[in-house]
């Protein structure tokens, strides 16, 4: 295939780039108040690229661009999901950056550029296309935490993300010319292809693992590389928060997916290891510190970590479906989170950041309904059926199951009931305490309809888990 | 044109819909809710029983059977089938929930309508634990249902709720996580989540125990077994007296259904295995518990180690049967232990959720569950007290009560296993009569304690009603229990088969 002719391939990245810059220029050109114009520009691009993806969906794995870019089921599947995940965000977002005079336009136009960088992540081929889309990425990502310049716990959580997050590139970076100075290729398969190759254990391969696995562990904040996690998700504005914690889980896993399966599957025996020491501690630490948190964003983000721990569980089954029942939970994850700091951006009002626990306090009767949706969300975390959140453990725990690590399985749930325990303490709050203000909820008829939407698909979902399932095991299946 | 109803799905999905809508429609139509949930659970109690009628008494396959894709990629179906160990449950789930929305007509001050929506889901929830036939479908509606459970006692119950239901709800929760590993392997095992494909399924001795050992955890959390019993007497205490019913009449027999349905048929050699255990545990809560009960001071309190010391005899039932069959006697012995442990399991649903209703019908005149408040009622409210002489009674094993025939039924067979089983089984007679008839004396007769107590007024009509009716029923099947055995009989008798052949190879 010539160039010209792969270039069809990647029509929604070009298409994004070409419109996320003119939105930047419109944005400067037509400067008003709410930045409207930029706001809905967005949107409409987000919902071009879902089409672009949809009208060309890559049935069959292709590898392009002299072996740097992919274009499979999977990757299909990641991009159109990323993409209606920020346009949700982006919904939930605009609302609270005009009611805490936040809103400008780059926040749009950031946000289209770290989605092109995560489309580029899950479609990467080689070691360089992997680090090129995650830069790209966690560029835009620290521009945005930093774009409440006033604010001190922002810069703060700016500042932290960004030195935390350039190191981590560079652990990243250094594993990665590790691998290609020992195998003398970037490219995924070709380097896959020279492991297999090798006999007995090569100490130079294992080690650029490790760094590629720490630099893994740090995006997706697993424990002992978490202490930047809390602090960013408190510290940056609500809405950012919420972009920072969805979509780019979905693209670290695609990473995760690319470097270690696509491009390490021969040495699948080493990392399993690394990854199941990760999860356990993660999923410890993570459920244990959220109990003793009062901040919800972060509770939210210590409960965030106990989550990738749990994921992590599948990739280490190290098989087809266990990266399948990775691919599930990080999706209904992305639904459940998106929910829960849809609430905090609810209760949020002019100048005040409903980002207390007591601010739930007597939900129930100040707004039966959004108390309602928001007890489906903690259940659907806790994992309690009949919401969507159980089917996402059950699958991860099915396959760890089915490859015999009963006792990391029992592990797992023990940690889940723990965690229980403060997902029902926010029910307690809303339900069982009286309310400390009875200020009525303030927020558009569109928030309040797209949140109801999300809440109630976690229980939709839950009675038809079996559709989505199949999507995931099909897009895996390449 | 109601022969093809499905109506197992009805009795599931009616009362959750319905549950939903009273929800929707909230408390601006208060009136309306009362009756519509009204009306929906005496529907459901016909369809139930209907299921009876309809129900082939000469055989123990699953009847009603329905059956239908639900996830796919697994195999998971959405299955419902009955037979003769879940019918009885079904029956006695919606009959104790009619009474409990009548029961909730007055007392209920804050958010009647919440309070009837989580009683109807929790009843649809509950129906579809006993009519499961695939083992996820059968763990959805097994967690699902500490949902509704958790918000009753957090929200209408007493001062110690939110410590109460937060334990409860974690305590199950950590039972159940294990079952669902052990479902999950044999999952892995059988390909299947189908109850009849596990309960085919050969295992290894091992393997039987640890999956036992899941199971014993969740179940024993749920009838409760010594010494996983200590969230039931703080849930009890706090819930509201709705909550205390559904707790003690159905919530603890899922436990016990749950060792019908699993435990024994499908480990049934690490069932042998482990029968030592569960008889000693089993006496141990109706004899320790037993004495526990009889120095409580709350009257709900004394109810709850009640309950446990009487589930106690129906876990006793159901594992002596090993030790009936194998010391020499016929397999009638056996059976009948465990169908006896059955009839415990039925008669303790209404006698329990008749004594919470006495203790409720006080609690609401007098705000205090106190037995020290008490004393002298029978001289303000006679027939009140006319009535809670027959559950108490009941309760204690009286001959002619329907508490007599499972307690008999178990001492008697446990003979044939052991003199000293049965003998330590039997000081429940002792016991059971001396904290609940003390307690009785205590609450009821003498002098009128306090001014409070001489200001009581006698029950409504509508309490009169909903007390009626349990009496009639324990008074039925005291002296006539033959349909409950009729139905179940042949389902023991297979069940029986089942557990005594090894599975091992």
């Amino acid at each position: 295939m010539t160039i010209t002719a792969e270039l069809v391939f990647i029509v929604p990245e070009i298409t994004l780039l070409v419109l996320a810059c003119i939105i930047l220029i419109a944005d400067t050109l037509h400067i008003e108040k709410h930045a409207t114009l930029t706001y809905w520009l967005a949107q409409i691009a987000l919902i071009v690229i879902i089409f672009l993806v949809l009208i060309d969906f890559p049935d069959e794995s292709k590898r392009l661009f002299f072996g740097n870019f992919v274009s499979d089921s999977m990757s299909g599947v990641l991009k159109v999901s990323i993409c209606a995940i920020t346009i949700c965000v982006f919904f939930y977002s605009y609302d609270y950056l005009k009611e805490h005079e936040l809103i400008k336009g780059e926040y749009f136009v950031l946000g289209l550029f770290a989605v092109l960088g995560m489309m580029v992540m899950v479609s990467a081929n080689s070691l360089l296309t992997v680090y090129l889309g995650l830069e790209l990425m966690s560029l835009s990502l620290y521009s945005m935490v930093a774009m409440h310049r006033e604010s001190q716990t922002a810069s703060e959580a700016a500042m932290k993300y960004f030195v935390l997050g350039a190191l981590a590139s560079g652990i990243l970076l250094y594993g990665i010319s590790i691998l290609y100075g020992v195998s003398g290729t970037l490219e995924l398969p070709a380097l896959s292809a020279y492991i297999e190759a090798q006999s007995g254990n090569n100490i130079l391969l294992v080690f650029g693992l490790v760094f590629v696995i720490v630099g893994i562990a740090f995006k997706l904040g697993l424990v002992p590389f978490h202490m930047w996690l809390p602090d960013v998700y408190e510290g940056s504005p609500t809405s950012v928060t919420l972009f920072v914690s969805t979509a780019p889980k979905l693209a670290a896993f695609a990473m995760a997916i690319r470097l270690l399966v696509d491009g390490m599957g021969p040495m699948a025996g080493d990392w399993q290891g690394m990854l199941i020491i990760l999860s356990v501690l993660s999923m410890a630490a993570g459920n244990i510190i959220a109990i003793s948190q009062t901040n919800i964003k972060r509770m939210l983000a210590y409960s965030t970590i106990a989550h990738m721990g749990f994921f992590m569980l599948g990739i280490a089954s190290a098989t087809q479906l266990g990266y399948a029942g990775s691919m599930f939970y990080v999706m209904i994850y992305a639904l459940m989170i998106m929910g829960a700091f849809g609430m905090v951006i609810l209760l949020g009002r002019k100048g005040y950041e409903a980002d207390n626990l007591d601010d739930f306090k007597g939900l129930s009767d100040r707004s039966p309904w959004f108390a309602f949706i928001m007890l489906i969300l903690m259940f659907s975390m806790a994992g309690v059926p009949p919401f969507i959140g159980f089917w996402a453990k059950w699958f991860v725990l099915k396959e760890i199951i089915a490859n015999g690590y009963i006792w990391l399985a029992t592990v797992a749930v023990i940690l889940s009931v723990i965690g229980a325990y403060y997902y029902l303490r926010i029910v307690k709050l809303m339900y069982f305490d009286k309310p400390q203000q009875m200020t009525a909820i303030k927020a558009s008829q569109e928030m309040r309809f797209i949140l109801s939407l999300n809440g109630l698909s976690l229980l939709f979902l839950g009675f038809m888990p079996g559709a989505l399932m199949t999507l995931c095991i099909r897009a895996i299946g390449y | 044109m109601f022969e093809n109803l499905p109506l197992l799905s009805l009795v599931i999905w009616t009362p959750i819909l319905a549950g939903l809508w009273v929800l929707y429609a909230g408390d601006r139509q208060e009136e309306t809710v009362k009756y519509f949930s009204l009306a929906v659970s005496i529907l459901v109690f016909v369809l139930s029983i209907l299921l009876y009628v309809r129900f082939d008494t000469s055989s123990y396959k699953f009847q009603f059977v329905e059956k239908a894709l639900w996830i796919d990629r697994f195999d998971i179906y959405y299955s419902l089938g009955i037979d003769g160990i879940s019918l009885p449950l079904i029956m006695l789930t919606s009959f104790i929930t009619m009474l409990i929305v009548l029961a909730a007509w007055e007392i209920i001050e804050k958010r009647i309508s919440q309070y009837m929506a989580a009683f109807l889901i929790l009843e649809g929830l509950m129906n579809g634990v006993f009519a499961s036939l695939d083992a996820m479908l059968f763990y959805f509606f097994w967690e699902a249902m500490l949902i509704p459970m958790f918000l009753i006692i957090g929200i209408w119950g007493g001062p110690g709720r939110v410590y109460a239901t937060i334990k409860f709800f974690l305590y199950t929760f950590l039972g159940s996580v294990f079952m669902l590993i052990a479902l999950l392997y044999l999952y892995s095992e059988a390909g299947s989540f189908y109850i009849p494909d596990l309960h085919a399924l050969p295992l290894s001795l091992t393997a039987q125990k640890y999956i036992f050992i899941a199971f014993l955890l969740a179940f024993a959390v749920k009838v409760p077994m010594w010494p996983v019993h200590t969230w039931l007497p703080d849930a009890h205490v706090e819930a509201p007296t709705g909550g205390s019913v559904i707790l003690a009449a159905i919530m603890l027999k899922m436990g016990g259904y749950g060792f019908l349905r699993f435990s024994l048929p499908v480990v049934p050699d690490a069932s042998f295995a482990f029968d030592g255990l569960m008889i000693t545990l089993s006496l141990i809560a109706i004899v320790y518990i037993g004495f526990v009960a009889l120095v409580q001071q709350d009257m709900k309190k004394l109810i709850a180690y009640s309950s446990i010391s009487h589930m106690g005899f129906a876990t006793l039932g159901f594992f002596v049967a090993f030790s009936i069959y194998h010391s020499g006697n016929s397999a009638s012995g056996a059976i009948m232990a465990i169908e006896g442990g059955m009839m415990q399991m039925i008669s303790h649903g209404f006698i329990s959720a008749a004594l919470f209703l006495c203790v409720g019908v006080m609690y609401e005149r007098l705000h205090s569950r106190q037995i020290k408040d008490y004393g002298g009622v029978v001289n303000t409210m006679p027939r009140f007290a006319a009535f809670m002489m027959l559950f108490a009674m009941a309760n204690a094993g009286l001959p002619g009560t329907s508490g007599f025939v499972g307690e008999f039924l178990v001492i008697i067979s446990s003979f044939q296993a052991s003199f000293l089983i049965a003998f330590l089984a039997a000081t429940i007679l002792i016991l059971g009569a001396a904290f609940t008839l003390w307690m009785y004396k205590r609450v009821i007769f003498g002098d009128i304690a306090n001014d409070k107590v001489a200001e009581l007024t006698d029950i409504t009509p509508r309490e009169g009603l909903i007390l009626g009716l349990l009496a009639i029923v324990i008074l039925l099947f005291g002296v006539w229990p033959a349909p409950i055995f009729e139905v179940m009989h042949p389902t023991i008798e297979h069940l029986f088969e089942h557990m005594i052949q090894t599975k091992l190879g």
